[in-house]
């Protein structure tokens, strides 16, 4: 489940197209006093919340002059407070411009995600992963609904959201999610959820009775689930790099 | 319109053509008119437990390849009237049936008969395929361990999206547990499933619950469908499926081990 090269020659990476949901800040104006007062602010609110989190810089509603846009400052200060700025959205060509030279991403606004890329908004290599990144102001995917049973031989496969299903996934069943798995019912086949790499992705059931359990790649087999939460309510998830099971009742 | 109910299970020994040919006794019994279709192409058996192979001229394949038309091999069962049955060809394979001529036949026995019983070979192939595709109604039969309760399970799954309800996205087809070599005794010392295991497994109606017993075995080897030993827990098991599949209510019987003794009987009270 975890990608390894295995053609041929070993190369020493491969790309992947890549979903993660990131935080943008809306630049209004910049000064650099008043942008360190309202960011130590925001931080004091959550301070874990923005630790060593990517930010992108939204230019969409900037109504300062393109001289007081200081790039450097504003990546210094955010650095300061443990905030990696990787990218820019939006903005004018000299707005992108100076960005550019600060060798921050240029990731296109959200009213003009359909144009084909300019030329100049091509990211430099080791920052493409990124740009589709850029594309994640869209509503979550829908849910795939299931109200049958999930019998032996079936299997249901939401390449997009999450799965819920009102019913038991039965042994030799297989449910696969790009996002959350929800069974409203005893699970006893397989759930596969964040099968493209969401590792916040999780698995919810009735009652826990599967051949086999995974979050992003990361699996459990049923022998290894037997000691807790068998047969009871829990919700699954990745806590660093393991599979947590735990109760729902307690949660 | 004739009500097509296909006898099904997934896996192979577990009493479908016995089932079959007492479903469809039982249903004749009633003054239904009722055909059953062997469609165990290549190992047919069930002209055998209706006592009538030394009968059969023509056969369902035949009639598919227009060989034969349907008079001609629809045998006339000898003991319930109204009862037909279709038998399958000892020599040819089940790739000789077709989704065409398998639907060819079935719609011409619709124009006469109330109740059209397919007997499903074994498996998840192409002739279970054929027999559960034109199915409105399944009666899933069971044995009381994990692998049939599996089996079950897959051909649920097939029921719902390989017949011909789930193609053409109509009410899906009506399903019902039947389960059969029931031994509470043996339920009770957990060597079996129980009824409630299986039911909560499955998650679809029980139909009827037929306990092990001698008299099933004798009687498919006299050539009588057990529904006809009226004095058998085992006809008698059966006889109340089929009241249930006609929408009676009847209480589920032959589920708990009989109490051996006077004292007990005495304490339990009957």
């Amino acid at each position: 489940m975890t990608d390894t090269a295995s053609t041929g020659l070993a190369h020493s990476f491969q790309l992947k197209s890549a979903n993660v949901s990131l935080t943008a800040l809306e630049l209004y104006y910049f000064d650099q006093d008043d942008f360190e007062n309202a960011l130590r602010e925001k931080i004091n609110q959550a301070p874990g919340f923005f630790k060593d989190i990517p930010l992108i810089i939204s230019l969409e509603k900037y109504e300062g002059l393109d001289s007081e846009l200081d790039f450097f400052k504003i990546i210094g200060t955010c650095r300061r407070h443990q905030i990696h700025v990787i990218g820019v959205r939006g903005g004018n060509d000299d707005q992108r411009r100076l960005a550019r030279g600060a060798a921050l991403a240029l990731l296109p606004g959200s009213g003009q995600r359909e144009k084909p890329a300019e030329p100049e908004a091509e990211p430099s290599r080791d920052e493409a992963p990124q740009t589709s990144e850029a594309a994640t102001s869209d509503g979550p995917a829908p849910a795939k609904i299931v109200s049958q049973p999930v019998r032996s031989g079936q299997q249901i496969h939401a390449p997009e959201g999450d799965v819920v299903v009102l019913g038991p996934v039965q042994a030799g069943a297989e449910i696969l999610a790009a996002g959350n798995i929800h069974v409203y019912g005893p699970l006893r086949g397989r759930a596969l959820a964040g099968i493209h790499g969401n590792e916040a992705a999780r698995i919810f059931c009735q009652s826990l009775e599967a051949e086999l359990v995974s979050v992003a790649g990361h699996y459990k087999i049923s022998e290894d689930l037997q000691d807790n939460g068998w047969k009871s309510a829990v919700q699954i998830q990745l806590r660093d790099d393991l599979l947590v099971v735990t109760p729902l009742n307690k949660a | 319109m004739a009500r097509i109910i296909v006898v099904t299970s997934g896996k192979g020994g577990v009493g479908k053509t016995t089932t079959s040919a007492s479903i469809s006794t039982g249903l004749a019994k009633r003054g239904h008119k009722t055909v059953v279709i062997d469609f165990d192409v290549g190992l047919r058996n069930l002209d055998l437990i209706m006592n009538c192979e030394r009968r059969v001229v023509y056969d369902f394949v035949n009639v598919i390849q227009g060989e034969a038309t349907l008079n001609q091999a629809l045998i006339r069962d000898k003991r319930v009237e109204s009862l037909y049955i279709l038998p399958a060809s000892q020599t040819r394979e089940k790739e000789a049936l077709t989704k065409e001529g398998v639907e060819k036949v079935i719609n011409e026995l619709s124009d006469t008969f109330d109740y059209i019983v397919c007997d499903s070979p074994a498996g998840i192939e192409h002739g279970a395929l054929m027999a559960l595709y034109y199915a409105d109604e399944a009666i899933v039969v069971t044995n009381p361990e994990v692998s049939s309760v599996r089996d079950s399970d897959r051909i649920l799954g097939i029921l719902q999206s390989k017949s011909r309800r789930a193609e053409m996205g109509q009410d899906p087809v009506r399903e019902h547990l039947l389960l059969t070599r029931y031994n509470p005794d043996r339920v009770d010392k957990g060597e079996m499933l129980s009824v409630a295991d299986v039911e909560e497994i499955l998650a679809i109606p029980l139909l009827g619950v037929i306990p092990e017993s001698q008299v099933v075995l004798n009687s498919s080897n006299q050539g009588l469908p057990v529904i006809l030993e009226e004095q058998s827990d085992a006809g008698q098991a059966y006889d109340d499926a089929v009241g249930r599949l006609l929408g009676e209510e009847r209480e589920h019987r032959f589920m708990t081990a009989q109490k051996k003794g006077f004292f007990s009987r005495m304490f339990k009270g009957g």
